[in-house]
């Protein structure tokens, strides 16, 4: 759970980190606090594991990479050796198992359209299983707006 | 940021490759960040900064900034929404879905009957499932009667956790 000074230093970052020389300094005068403060803050929320990473976020598709999520329909008796197939690949970024008919779900993450297609035809030879493939034709949003203030709140107010 | 050409990528040089490789586990959290990384690639921080400025003005880089872990920030639950959305339709309210609060990611993606009818994806988060299908009822809701039928999928495990995103 973070603190509301975690989450304000969070919401602080959520446009982005500054470009200049000394970029921490520059968000403690936001906040009214210290350099150091906000660089140990940052290392804790990280060895804590309340933020997985913090850098710049790449879009390898404008780079000509690829994401593509793909899905498998794997026999129930099969499912651990497939999966360990899938997983054997480099290309596959990760997976999930998940509760449907198609029930292997993975994002292949490749440096071209050619290179995650021979990824997505070897997964179909080594298990003998159609590939479902779901890669994205429109993007409507990407971790646009996690509500951070909810993370310290009790009860989010929005009632959806 | 000026909005970018989307038809055309950006074409890496090995430096790119480089600051990609160096940075895309997280910056250096020291006072000179991008200094740091400089060091690291044998260049001044300032050329650091301005490949990152380039590479975000053509979007290569979203942000640069803190990625969060959901699970341990309260955000207890998540399911995969799909949605099976007249073909017409799809892109005016998917945009209007994926404004919804607790929709993280929302794409539209083809179909592949008869297995699959659904072309909207919705990833909904919240403190419980039953928090997650009352957003998806929110997302019904919009959908009304454009959407024909839906299901939410739940991770039961997670089998490779997110590797780093290459270069």
């Amino acid at each position: 759970m973070l603190s509301p000074d975690d989450a304000r230093l969070l919401t602080c970052l959520h446009g982005g980190l500054p470009l200049s020389d000394r970029p921490f300094a520059d968000v403690a005068v936001e906040l009214g606090w210290t350099e150091d403060t906000v660089i140990e803050r940052l290392h804790h929320l990280l060895a804590q594991g309340l933020l997985t990473r913090f850098g710049p976020l790449f879009q390898i598709e404008r780079a000509g990479g690829q994401f593509v999520l793909a899905a498998l329909a794997v026999p129930a008796r099969r499912f651990e050796s497939v999966a360990a197939q899938v997983n054997a690949l480099p290309e596959v970024a990760h997976s999930y198992r998940r509760d449907h008919r198609l029930n292997l779900w993975f994002v292949v993450a490749a440096a071209s359209a050619e290179q995650s297609a021979a990824a997505l035809k070897r997964i179909e030879s080594d298990t003998g299983l159609p590939v479902f493939a779901f890669p994205k034709e429109r993007e409507f949003v990407a971790e646009a707006h996690l509500a951070l203030d909810d993370a310290v709140r009790p009860e989010p107010h929005d009632g959806a | 940021m000026t909005p970018y050409d989307r038809n055309r990528t950006m074409v890496l040089d090995d430096f790119d490759r480089e600051l990609i490789r160096a940075t895309q586990s997280g910056l250096p959290l020291v006072a000179r960040p991008y200094e740091a990384v400089g060091a690291m690639l044998g260049v001044p921080g300032e050329t650091v900064r301005a490949r990152l400025f380039a590479m975000l003005a053509e979007g290569l880089v979203r942000r640069i900034g803190a990625v969060p872990n959901r699970d341990k920030l309260g955000f207890g639950a998540s399911g995969m929404s799909v949605w099976d959305v007249d073909d017409a339709r799809v892109d005016e309210l998917g945009a209007r879905v994926g404004s919804l609060i607790g929709v993280s990611h929302c794409y539209r993606r083809p179909r592949h009957p008869p297995e699959w009818p659904y072309n909207l994806f919705a990833t909904l988060h919240g403190r419980s499932r039953s928090e997650v299908q009352q957003r998806a009822d929110a997302v019904a809701v919009l959908l009304g009667a454009a959407c024909r039928s839906h299901d939410i999928l739940y991770a039961t495990a997670t089998l490779k956790p997110s590797g780093p995103q290459l270069a």
